[in-house]
């Protein structure tokens, strides 16, 4: 079995650059993600998507396309339509088990980059189960894949993408029925203290600035400061309703999109049992990093928004620095483009407290009514998870175990950041206290025959 | 608030040993102090397959797990809840004709013995336990057992244990353990705490505690590796087993499949830590989906560990220390230790407060490694 | 609910609960199944209550189907395949 340098999870931004940076340092890398096609989130679908479709989805989309070719020419294999399902450290480096059509694998490196990027958050509101609720990332991943859109569909929530989401929508003349925007009016007095820095990133500013100012144009309302939201209907949505500054509203749609905010994906560094900790201001556990991306566990970096959500060109800088740095390691002289980065790093970083302030998550969805299911694949409610907290279960590992939270096929990707907020607030000790559940593998639910099959030494 | 550091008794290790013994030495009207290093039911009681097994027991724990068994029965009357105990039948599957005669041979010797809960049934009667069997199993040994929730009834204890006054103490691990002026001392980074009794019941890490008080005890710590499936139909309501080859296999009451068999992966008792082995798991999921080969399809959901104490002979640690008349152990239970729970925590208590020893506990004291022990630094020094 | 903003250049035809339909060539299965307007794609095994995607990024596992006689297949991780018969997973695979 030939071991690899480097292996790279992920071929988002930060996966792709990285993979680019180690392949102009001579590196041999391997690169691993189970979409069918580069690109991540932010590029899904970049190399296949049709030059119209290109266009509305816009610049930001498009400026992909670069990247993607330029991994696609860096001489990195990249497995695609892999899904990496446990790593094991193996005194020397790295051994990746990974799962495709054919079966499952192995792959061994010296180095490991984590470029797993984010999940959206999830937002546990009444009725979020009914088919016909999604994410606003599935709208657009929708979009972006696929050319299919979502009819007059109501965005709740707040955030950034849930503003780009709208306006590409209306690029594409269909644009949605509504913004119910979670924000209360405090959020911008307080934001507005981080301003001064986020002026140092204003790209950020002007690009939010147009996309609000493209949905007043094409007329799309939006209701501010929304509480009490539900989403109605009996076997599929029907109608969200919600209260925005002291009236009652109901709005009628097939389709709602639910967002607020992206948060790292924490699967494989929980796997990895590397240290996180608790972010205030993003309101997520990130893995603890050195300035280069180096994780507690020697040898494994973490790049892009898994490490902590800054966006994806910083996660492509991230991912070079990562990159450069295993380099290093390996016994390069160190780069010149290493302290470059990080100031590109530490500029680009500048506009995060302003938007994190302004956009903090749904306090509705942060801490859900009683009868709220927090857990949608073992439906457990937000009113049970408190329940065990006071009755016998200090941890979110304890609340599994009595409740199956977490111990369905998701795998605790949906509930795990609920659970911990729950125990957290019933006991009153911080998140870092709490902690979080322990991710233990397959990453991915595996056949059983796929497991019988596993044969890992040979190849 | 600092909480009264002399008791009666203390007890090291907040598993089911643990839990079990001290509710049952507060019920006999001791002091109780728990003291345990993680949390309660953090390890091996907690996360285990939950087998209530008494089929394929080695012949001196049948007793033992006899008693135990009939305790499982009344659970809730003992601890106030259920504890997930379901009783169904424990079965060991034949695949051969050869093997259909060895297990009858073991029934023979059983019924021998004068044990009569081990009984052969043949290839239709397995087929009507178990349709989804596959098509060359002969037959299976088949005895009255169970399942319960390891995390529910090992918390169940805790919990029943405290209300009878049991001092349970979770993050406090014993450093060091000492005998002075008639009293044991146990050191905790926290604290110091005193008792006239002690009780190891450590788990995998009961070795380095017995060491202390100068008893040998070669416990070798091991994690067992286990996975379990998405929800299925249900198809199965025994605990299967095979005759000569490694599994455990059960379908919980919620339609998954929790699959072991005896198989290790990698442990790191200092740092709490296990590693999944697959190469090992494979070979698992191969035996189970030859024994049930509707599993092809199954999802493999979710694989862990848990950290064991096992003992050369695979049998338990349980009486008083070879060394000290108030101090005892109840370690090592080499991966089938659950099932014993309940009966070795009532008459641990009874023998740590009365001082009589149970003929079900006699034949698992720890002297038997301190003659080992002396033999072999005799041949090393006659060498 | 959903509907196709571009035409189907390359079509695939696969069928849903025993019924026709047709998708783009390189789609995931949850992408057609939404551009056909088909509202459920499982019951849960718990209540069984009607579920369908709601992250479409592989995270939440609400599109679970039947592929070809294969359950518990991710809907929006699958590409779509000339000749797929899909169905609803109902409970407990
Ligand atoms: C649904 C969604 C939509 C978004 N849309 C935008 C947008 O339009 N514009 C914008 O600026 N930002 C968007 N973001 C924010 C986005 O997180 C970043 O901008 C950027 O994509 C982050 O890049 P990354 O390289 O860190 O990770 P990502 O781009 O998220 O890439 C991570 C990759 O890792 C792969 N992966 C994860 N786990 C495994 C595994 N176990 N095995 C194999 N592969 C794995 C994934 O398939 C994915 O391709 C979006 C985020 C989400 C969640
Ligand atoms: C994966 C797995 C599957 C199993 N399946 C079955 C089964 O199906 N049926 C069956 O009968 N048995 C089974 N077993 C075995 C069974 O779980 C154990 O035999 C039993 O739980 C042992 O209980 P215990 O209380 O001795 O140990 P543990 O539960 O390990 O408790 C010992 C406790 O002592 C604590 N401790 C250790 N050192 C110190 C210290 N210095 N200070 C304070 N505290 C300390 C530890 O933290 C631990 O919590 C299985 C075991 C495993 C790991
Ligand atoms: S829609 Fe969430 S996993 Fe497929």
């Amino acid at each position: 079995m030939s071991r690899k340098d480097l292996c790279i999870v992920g071929a988002g931004p930060a996966g792709m650059a990285a993979a680019v940076a180690a392949r102009q340092n001579g590196l041999s890398v391997t690169v691993l993600d189970e979409a069918p096609r580069p690109g991540g989130q932010i590029y899904r679908d970049i190399t296949r998507a049709p030059q119209q479709r290109q266009a509305l989805l816009g610049p930001d989309y498009r400026a992909g396309a670069g990247l993607a070719q330029a991994f696609a020419q860096s001489g990195s294999v990249h497995l695609a339509g892999a899904s990496v399902w446990h790593i094991e450290e193996d005194g020397a480096g790295f051994v990746l088990s990974y799962s495709t059509d054919e079966g499952s694998r192995v792959v061994e490196a010296n180095a490991l980059i984590v470029a797993t990027g984010a999940l959206e958050r999830p937002m546990p509101l009444p009725g979020w189960t009914l088919p016909g609720v999604t994410t606003t990332g599935a709208l657009q991943i929708l979009m972006k894949s696929a050319g299919v859109l979502a009819e007059s569909p109501v965005l709740v929530g707040c955030g950034p993408l849930q503003l780009l989401l709208a306006a590409q929508l209306v690029a594409a003349g269909r644009p949605p029925r509504a913004i119910v925007e979670t924000v209360p009016a405090e959020n911008m007095r307080r934001a507005l203290k981080h301003l001064p820095r986020a002026l140092r990133g204003a790209g950020y500013l002007v690009k939010g600035a147009g996309l609000l100012a493209r949905l007043r144009r094409a007329g799309v309302p939006i209701y501010r400061d929304a509480r009490d939201i539900v989403l109605e209907g009996e076997d599929r949505l029907e109608a969200v309703s919600f209260r925005s500054r002291g009236r009652a509203h109901r709005i009628e749609t097939g389709s709602a999109g639910l967002h607020h905010g992206v948060v790292p994906n924490p699967q494989v560094t929980r796997l990895m049992r590397c240290e996180h900790r608790w972010h205030d201001s993003q309101r997520a556990f990130v893995p603890v990093c050195d300035a280069y991306g180096e994780s507690s566990v020697p040898g494994l970096f973490v790049a892009g928004d898994g490490a902590g959500i800054r966006g994806a060109r910083s996660a492509a800088l991230a991912g070079r620095l990562a990159a450069l740095r295993v380099a290093e390691r390996a016994g390069q002289a160190a780069s010149p483009e290493i302290a470059k980065l990080r100031r590109a790093l530490a500029r680009d970083a500048a506009v995060r407290p302003f938007l994190e302030t302004l956009y903090a998550p749904c306090a509705q969805a942060l801490s859900p009514a009683e009868d709220t299911l927090v857990c949608r694949c073992e439906e457990v409610t937000a009113g049970q998870v408190r329940a065990a907290a006071k009755a016998h279960a200090p941890g979110p590992n304890q609340v599994k175990s009595f409740l199956r939270t977490g111990m369905g096929p998701c795998q605790g990707r949906v509930c795990g950041l609920a659970v911990t907020a729950l125990l957290a607030e019933s006991s009153g000790r911080s998140p870092d206290e709490t902690g979080y559940f322990r991710i233990r593998p397959p990453l991915k639910p595996l056949s059983l025959s796929e497991l019988a099959e596993f044969v890992p030494d040979e190849e | 608030m600092t909480p009264p550091r002399a008791s009666d008794l203390l007890v090291i290790g907040g598993g089911l040993h643990g839990c079990a013994a001290a509710l049952f030495a507060a019920q006999a009207g001791l002091r109780v102090t728990l003291l345990e290093k993680d949390s309660v039911a953090r390890h091996a009681s907690g996360v285990n397959a939950g087998g209530v097994r008494r089929l394929w027991r080695d012949l001196e724990e049948v007793p033992l797990a006899e008693r135990s068994m009939q305790m499982w029965h009344r659970i809730s009357d003992i601890v106030g809840e259920e504890c997930g105990f379901h009783p169904v039948p424990q079965v060991k599957v034949a695949e051969s004709e050869d093997d259909l005669a060895f297990l009858a041979a073991r029934a023979e010797r059983m019924r021998a013995e004068g044990f009569t809960h081990e009984t052969i049934i043949d290839r239709k009667e397995l087929r009507v336990l178990l349709p989804a069997v596959a098509e060359h199993c002969t037959g299976a040994l088949v005895s009255e057992d169970g399942f319960a929730q390891p995390f529910q009834t090992t918390r169940a204890f805790a919990r029943r244990a405290r209300a009878q006054g049991v001092a349970i103490h979770e993050g406090q691990q014993v450093r060091r353990l000492s005998h002075e002026a008639g009293l044991w001392r146990a050191e905790t980074p926290e604290a110091v705490w005193t008792a006239g009794r002690v009780l190891n019941c450590a788990g995998a890490w009961a070795g380095g505690i017995a060491a202390q008080i100068g008893d040998v005890a070669p416990v070798e710590p091991i994690a067992p590796l286990m996975m379990v499936t998405q929800r299925m139909r249900p198809f199965c309501s025994a605990v299967v087993g095979v005759a000569r080859r490694q599994l455990s296999f059960k379908q919980m009451p919620n339609g998954t499949v929790v699959i072991g068999g005896a198989r290790l992966g990698r442990v790191d008792p200092a740092r709490n830590r296990t590693d999944i082995d697959f190469r090992e798991l494979a070979q698992t999921a191969r035996t189970a989906r030859e024994i049930f080969p509707l599993m092809a399809g199954a999802a493999i959901q979710r694989c862990w560990s848990g950290i064991e104490g096992r003992m050369p002979d695979r049998l338990p640690v349980i009486g008083r220390s070879a060394r000290h008349e108030s101090a005892f152990h109840a370690f090592g239970f080499s991966a089938h230790g659950f099932q014993l729970g309940p009966a070795t925590g009532a008459l641990m208590a009874d023998l740590i407060a009365t001082g009589r020893l149970a003929p079900e506990i006699a034949p698992f004291s720890i002297t038997r490694f301190a003659a080992s022990a002396e033999a072999q630094s005799q041949t090393r020094r006659t060498s | 609910m959903y509907t196709r903003s571009e035409p189907v250049t390359t079509p695939v035809h696969f069928t849903f609960e025993g019924r026709p339909m047709q998708a783009q060539a390189g789609e995931t299965v949850a992408a057609a199944l939404l551009a056909g307007n088909v509202g459920a794609f499982r019951d849960t095994p718990v209540s069984g209550t009607a579920r369908a995607p709601y992250c479409m990024m592989g995270t939440c596992f609400e599109c679970l189907v039947t592929i070809d006689g294969r359950p518990n297949r991710q809907a929006c991780m699958t590409e779509i395949r000339e000749g797929m018969a899909v169905t609803r997973q109902k409970g407990a695979a």
